[in-house]
């Protein structure tokens, strides 16, 4: 069969368990955050950690929780990190250095994922465990209850609060996230995903050799890996590793997962405010995205342009036989186009023009669909400047959902888009000002020379200020410099935007709903849809185009 | 209460919150997962471990090995896995790709040997090497290479192992794998199986 319509057949399945699942799981995630009722196992965790279950917070109250609770989650994987020598499970690895324990905790807790070490060689099962997929649970608990909020923000009147934030974070966790986990995880067991405390064999191969095969609890950190857009490998190939992902059906599982939650949001977000059309505006301008952007990827690739590719006759380097081109470009595309960053392929071996497309995904935002919660909130940001614009064409104060866009909203939904640019080419540009970063990062840091360079740099920063986690993996980034930029960029990348979107979130719950009338925009229609993707294309185009013309356009052109 | 001590408070909330995670998320979820997939799946759990004849663990059937002798030369009488990045080549404690760019200059130089010695190794002409004969996979643990590979190789190992032409090359048609489903993933053979059946056969 031709490749491009094997590749269209795949996205044609995955297409099909989206539409089947999107419904049931955003209407029950619109329950689930709706609902006043607690589990009795959730009484007994309120009471354990001392929360009033019924207290309201305001949008102040709710940020102070987010942060305290990611605070204490960077304090904790760090220690736990720190502590590595003395704890059990490590399969006697040493403590690991400040500096890659400050940016592994910061990594996991904003849900970026970011690895500057190689798991086999640094992460005992102890620290994987405790550490690492806990937070790949509570993380995307996190991102998932901020949009949750944003929502509550738009459907409320005049109400001075947003929720409960640790009410959504349990519930998030231990009616989402944690089902869900171990019935892929045993379904990921049975495609061939490892799940053991073995270590390592060493075995004696056909020919005579040795060869020291991994062990670990692989399959159950796997699961939420992918469903929680975390994207963090056991291992430091990530999901090429065949333990990690043996198949074409496991991996076909792991793309279902990335998009499952983002994809099925925007359906919660209309239940939650009363108007499904609403969210499948923004569903359908995530899809369009979607498939625009796959698309691309997939042609380039297929097409594999450059002087390696062609000699090799076809573009296979740091790509897996079981998945050839067309299956790595999906896996791709989801895990850039979402936060998880997790890869079956090596995006640095990717044609030049393909290695730009994840580039391109996450400086778009990560919003068609996004990570857990992140990308529905960054679309709603979206909704709002496109609404703010279309106002401006005829001159009238704009409105979304019957809220109306004041000056105080356009400020923190400006402040928002202007957040991950300002960190990924600050952080890029200072990578080569200051010389002796720029002697660093060229004479340890950087795998390829010339241009392909300058891709590994911008790519890191990308990936870091989007949340998102995947590499151009040549990058060497357990340096200073980079341990602490990146980690700096995580933060920032991160928290900023969520500190904005509640802000947001807080204004706009308090405002009267006002009723539309014959000028107010729809923003459920088609034209709406294409003013909105218009408007996510041309915000990131604009602000990226000189910095992707320098990179990866100068190389692949 | 004072403002400063209800901001206080939430971080005793959320030290009490990150214990009971821990327990329930790090511990409770992978015991339960660990103890389902050791009981229901303990092969599949194991990482799929395969036995030569004599009943000796000599691998994984999902991790790639070299058949190459210490200095790296293709060992004739076995098919051969693809290039490897891992270490210095199936270092199951080290996967990695190659993360060479499409332009890098000794990405470029090594495709080019590579073609060359495998045209050699095989006695076929440059052009028919196919493409994952000469790049390196993203895990350096492929344990797979593409039918036409398999099939480029049959010639030389029959006539290494002084068998049939005709057997050798029915042998690779019958570890050649699908797609999932039909459409997820390109076709493949599984290096090491195949090696172990042929060692079996030769036997």
């Amino acid at each position: 069969m031709d490749s491009s319509l094997l590749a269209i057949l795949q996205v044609g399945a995955l297409v099909l368990v989206l539409v089947a699942i999107h419904r049931p799981l955003g209407d029950y995630m619109a329950r689930i955050y709706s609902s006043t009722k607690d589990l009795r196992v959730e009484r007994g965790f309120y009471r354990l950690i001392g929360v009033d279950a019924r207290a309201e917070q305001s949008w102040m109250a709710y940020l102070r929780s987010v942060l305290a609770f990611s605070l204490i989650g960077v304090l904790f994987v760090y220690a736990i990190q720190r502590a590595q020598a003395v704890l059990p499970y490590s399969l006697g690895l040493p403590a690991i250095p400040e500096g890659l324990s400050f940016n592994t905790a910061v990594s996991f807790v904003t849900n970026t994922n970011w690895q500057s070490y190689s798991p086999e060689a640094t992460m005992g099962y102890t620290v994987q465990l405790a550490g690492l997929a806990v937070q790949n649970f509570v993380s995307a608990a996190v991102g998932i209850a901020v949009a949750i909020a944003l929502v509550r923000g738009l459907a409320r009147t005049r109400q001075g609060t947003l929720g409960n934030f640790w009410v959504d974070l349990t519930r998030g966790t231990l009616r989402l996230l944690l089902p869900l986990a171990v019935l892929v995880a045993i379904v990921l067991v049975a495609g061939g995903v490892i799940q053991n405390f073995a270590g390592f064999t060493d075995v004696t191969t056909l020919t005579g050799g040795t060869q020291s095969i991994p062990g670990g609890p692989v399959a159950s950190q796997e699961a939420i890996k992918m469903l929680g857009t975390n994207g963090g490998g056991f291992f430091n190939a990530n999901s090429s590793h065949p333990f990690e992902n043996p198949t074409g059906f496991t991996n076909l599982v792991q793309i279902v997962l990335m998009l499952a939650i983002p994809f099925s949001l925007p359906r919660t977000f209309g239940v939650m405010v009363g108007d499904k059309r609403q969210g499948y505006a923004i569903l359908a301008a995530m899809a369009a995205i979607f498939v625009v952007s796959l698309t691309a990827l997939t042609l380039f690739e297929l097409g594999g342009a450059g002087t390696a590719p062609q000699l090799a006759g076809g573009a296979m380097e740091g790509k897996e036989t079981r998945f050839g081109i067309a299956t790595s470009t999906l896996f791709g595309s989801a895990s850039t186009l979402t936060s998880t960053g997790a890869v079956n392929s090596m995006h640095d071996s990717f044609t030049s023009l393909g290695g730009m497309m994840p580039m391109i995904n996450m400086m778009l935002g990560e919003v068609a669909p996004g990570g857990v919660g992140s990308g529905l909130y960054g679309m709603l940001i979206l909704a709002v400047i496109a609404v703010f614009i279309a106002g401006l064409l005829v001159g009238r104060t704009p409105e979304y959902l019957g809220k109306k866009l004041g000056p105080r909203e356009i400020k923190l939904a400006s402040l928002y888009i202007l957040v991950t640019p300002t960190l990924v080419l600050a952080g890029t540009a200072l990578s080569f000002a200051i010389p002796a970063v720029r002697a660093d990062v060229e004479g340890t840091s950087i795998l390829n020379p010339g241009l392909h360079g300058l891709s590994e740099v911008l790519y890191a920063f990308t990936s870091a200020a989007n949340n998102n986690g995947s590499a151009f993996a040549g990058l060497t980034a357990n340096t200073p410099w980079f341990n602490t930029a990146l980690g700096a960029a995580m933060l920032f990348g991160r928290f900023i935007p969520i500190v904005l979107v509640l802000a947001l979130a807080g204004s706009l719950a308090a405002q009267p709903k006002i009723p539309s009338t014959a000028g107010t925009l729809p923003t459920h229609r088609p034209q709406f849809v294409g003013l909105l993707v218009g408007v996510t294309i041309i915000v990131s185009a604009l602000t990226y185009f000189p910095v992707l013309a320098l990179a990866p356009l100068a190389e692949g052109l | 209460m004072s403002s400063r001590s209800r901001i206080g408070r939430q971080y005793w909330v959320a030290l009490r919150a990150m214990v009971v995670f821990t327990l329930v998320l790090g511990v409770g979820y992978t015991a339960v997962v660990t103890g389902i997939g050791q009981l229901a799946l303990p092969a599949q759990a194991d990482g799929q471990p395969v036995s030569d004849a004599d009943g000796q663990v000599v691998g994984s059937a999902l991790i790639g090995q070299s058949f190459t002798d210490a200095d790296g030369n293709a060992l004739p009488q076995w098919f051969q896995s693809r290039p490897s990045a891992a270490g210095s080549g199936y270092d199951g404690t080290a996967s990695s790709g190659s993360n060479l760019g499409p332009e890098n200059s000794d990405l470029i130089t090594a495709i080019g040997d590579r073609r060359a010695a495998v045209a050699k190794l095989e006695g076929v002409s440059e052009s028919e090497v196919p493409a994952d004969a000469v790049t390196a996979s993203a895990s350096g643990l492929d344990p797979q290479i593409s039918p036409e590979y398999a099939r480029l190789q049959v010639a030389r190992v029959a006539e290494a192992r002084d068998l049939p032409e005709a057997k050798v090359s029915a042998l690779v048609e019958s570890f050649v794998q699908g797609r999932d489903l039909g459409i997820l993933g390109d076709p493949t053979v599984n290096v090491l199986e195949l090696n172990l059946a042929l060692a079996s056969m030769a036997g």
